[in-house]
C-alpha cells in the first residue's frame, strides 16, 4: 500500500485506463466508445510523463552559457514518446469518427445494436 | 347456457378485434390459439435469453475490467519509486542525449534534438501517420457528385444562403483580429522549436486552430481564396518529400562516415541546429494543413 501511495500518479493512470476500457466495452453509442478510447490514450500519456519525472530536476532545455549534465534534467525520452502517442491518437480518432459519420448516414443511428440489426436485415 | 353463449360471442368479438380470429370461423380451429400462445412463449423466452446474454455480458465486462485494474495496480506497487533518480529508465542513453545533445545536434531543446535528429525516423513515421489519416478521411467524407443526393445539395445551398445573411459583426471583428495573432504565435513556436519549448507539432496545431477560427467565422468560401484542395495536397506532399530527402541525406552521410556539409551554427541562435529548423517547418506545415483538413472535411465534406 505504501508503494501505491508513493506511485499515486501511476496508480491513477492505471485506474483511468480501466475506466476507459470499461467505457469502450459497455457503452453502445459509438461516439462514447471512442471517448473511452481517448481516455485510455490519456492514461498512457499520464503514465509515461510520470515515469519520466525525476524529483528536483528541470525540463531538458539547456540555458545559454551552461553545460548540460544529467543531474540537471529529467528524462527526455518519455516526452518524445508522449508526442508520438498524441499524434497517433489524433489520427485514429479522426479516422474512426469519419467511419462513424458514414455509418450514421447509412443506418441513421449511432447505437451499435441497432446498426447490427439493420445490417443483418440488409443481408450483409 | 344462454350466458355462456353470450360470453363466447363476446370472446369471439375480442378475438376478432385482436386479429386472432376471422368472422364465421369454425370452432375447430381454436387449436391455432394454442400455437399463438406457444409462439408468444417462445418469443418471450428468446427475448429473455437475449436480456440474459446482455446482463451476462455486462457483468463479465465489469469483472474483466476490475481484474485488469487489480493486476495493473499490483504491478504498480512493484514499479520503481516515482521521482527517483536511480530509475532504470534513466540509463546511459539518456545520459548521452543530455550531455552530448547540444554538441551533436546543435539544439538547446534536448527533446527537439532527440525527436528530430537522433530519432528522426520516428517523427517521419508520425507525419506519415497523420498524412494517411487525412487520406482516409478524404476517401470517406469528401463529397462529390457521385456520393451526394440532390436533396443534400439543396440543403447545402440553403445553409450557404443562411450563412451569408447573418452578420455577427462583433464576432467577425474579434475573430479577424485574433486569427493573425494566432498565426504569428504558431509561426513563432515552430521557428523557435529547437531553442525553446515547442516545435513542429505544437506550433502546427496552433496555426491549424487559427485556420479553423478564421474558416468558422468567415465561411469556408473565403478560406478557399487562398487555401484550396490543390494547395492542401501540394503542401502535404512537398513537405513530406522534403523531410524524406533531408533526413535521408543526413542518415546516408552518418551511416557511411562521410562529412556532413550542413553547418550546426552556434547553439542558442535562431539559425542553428542544422536540419532541425527546416524539419520543424515541414512538420508544422503538415500538422496545420491536417488539422484544418479534418475540420473542413467533418463540417462541409470539402476543403
Amino acid at each position: 500500500m505504501t508503494n501505491l501511495m508513493t506511485n499515486h500518479y501511476e496508480a491513477a493512470a492505471v485506474i483511468l485506463f480501466g475506466i476507459g476500457f470499461m467505457n469502450l466495452l459497455l457503452s453502445r453509442n459509438l461516439i462514447k466508445k471512442f471517448i473511452g478510447l481517448n481516455i485510455m490514450d490519456t492514461a498512457v500519456y499520464l503514465f509515461l510523463a510520470a515515469k519520466g519525472f525525476i524529483e528536483g530536476r528541470a525540463a531538458p532545455i539547456v540555458m545559454e552559457g551552461t553545460t548540460a549534465t544529467v543531474e540537471k534534467f529529467i528524462n527526455p525520452v518519455p516526452s518524445g514518446l508522449v508526442l508520438t502517442g498524441i499524434v497517433v491518437s489524433v489520427s485514429v480518432t479522426a479516422f474512426s469518427l469519419a467511419l462513424v459519420q458514414r455509418l450514421y448516414k447509412h443506418y441513421g443511428s449511432l447505437d451499435l445494436d441497432e446498426i447490427m440489426q439493420k445490417a443483418k436485415k440488409e443481408g450483409h | 347456457m344462454n350466458k355462456q353463449n353470450k360470453k363466447s360471442k363476446w370472446q369471439h368479438f375480442v378475438d376478432w378485434v385482436n386479429g386472432e380470429e376471422a368472422i364465421g370461423m369454425p370452432k375447430k380451429i381454436s387449436f391455432k390459439k394454442i400455437d399463438f400462445e406457444k409462439l408468444q412463449e417462445d418469443f418471450e423466452k428468446y427475448i429473455w435469453s437475449g436480456r440474459k446474454k446482455a446482463i451476462f455480458y455486462m457483468v463479465m465486462c465489469v469483472f474483466v475490467c476490475l481484474t485488469f485494474i487489480g493486476i495493473l495496480l499490483h504491478t504498480v506497487t512493484a514499479l520503481p519509486y516515482f521521482g527517483g533518480s536511480n530509475n532504470p529508465a534513466s540509463n546511459e542513453v539518456v545520459q548521452r542525449y543530455i550531455e552530448n545533445g547540444v554538441e551533436e545536434t546543435g539544439a538547446t531543446n534536448i527533446v527537439a534534438g532527440m525527436i528530430l535528429d537522433y530519432r528522426a525516423f520516428d517523427t517521419f513515421g508520425e507525419s506519415n501517420v497523420l498524412f494517411l489519416a487525412v487520406i482516409c478521411v478524404i476517401m470517406l467524407l469528401k463529397k462529390d457528385k457521385y456520393n451526394t443526393t440532390e436533396q443534400e445539395q439543396r440543403e447545402e445551398k440553403e445553409d450557404e444562403m443562411f450563412e451569408k445573411e447573418d452578420s455577427n459583426t462583433i464576432l467577425k471583428r474579434i475573430a479577424n483580429l485574433l486569427a493573425p495573432l494566432l498565426f504569428l504565435f504558431g509561426i513563432y513556436v515552430v521557428l523557435n522549436g529547437h531553442i525553446s519549448p515547442g516545435g513542429g507539432f505544437s506550433g502546427g496545431a496552433i496555426i491549424g486552430a487559427g485556420f479553423v477560427l478564421y474558416a468558422s467565422v468567415n465561411g469556408q468560401q473565403k478560406m478557399q481564396r487562398f487555401f484550396t484542395y490543390k494547395i492542401f495536397v501540394r503542401i502535404n506532399v512537398i513537405c513530406l518529400l522534403t523531410y524524406c530527402i533531408l533526413k535521408g541525406y543526413s542518415f546516408f552521410t552518418g551511416a557511411n562516415h562521410l562529412p556532413n556539409i550542413i553547418p550546426k551554427g552556434t547553439a542558442g541562435a535562431l539559425l542553428s541546429g542544422g536540419l532541425i529548423l527546416p524539419l520543424n517547418i515541414c512538420v508544422g506545415m503538415i500538422v496545420a494543413c491536417t488539422i484544418y483538413g479534418f475540420y473542413a472535411l467533418f463540417t462541409k465534406g470539402e476543403i
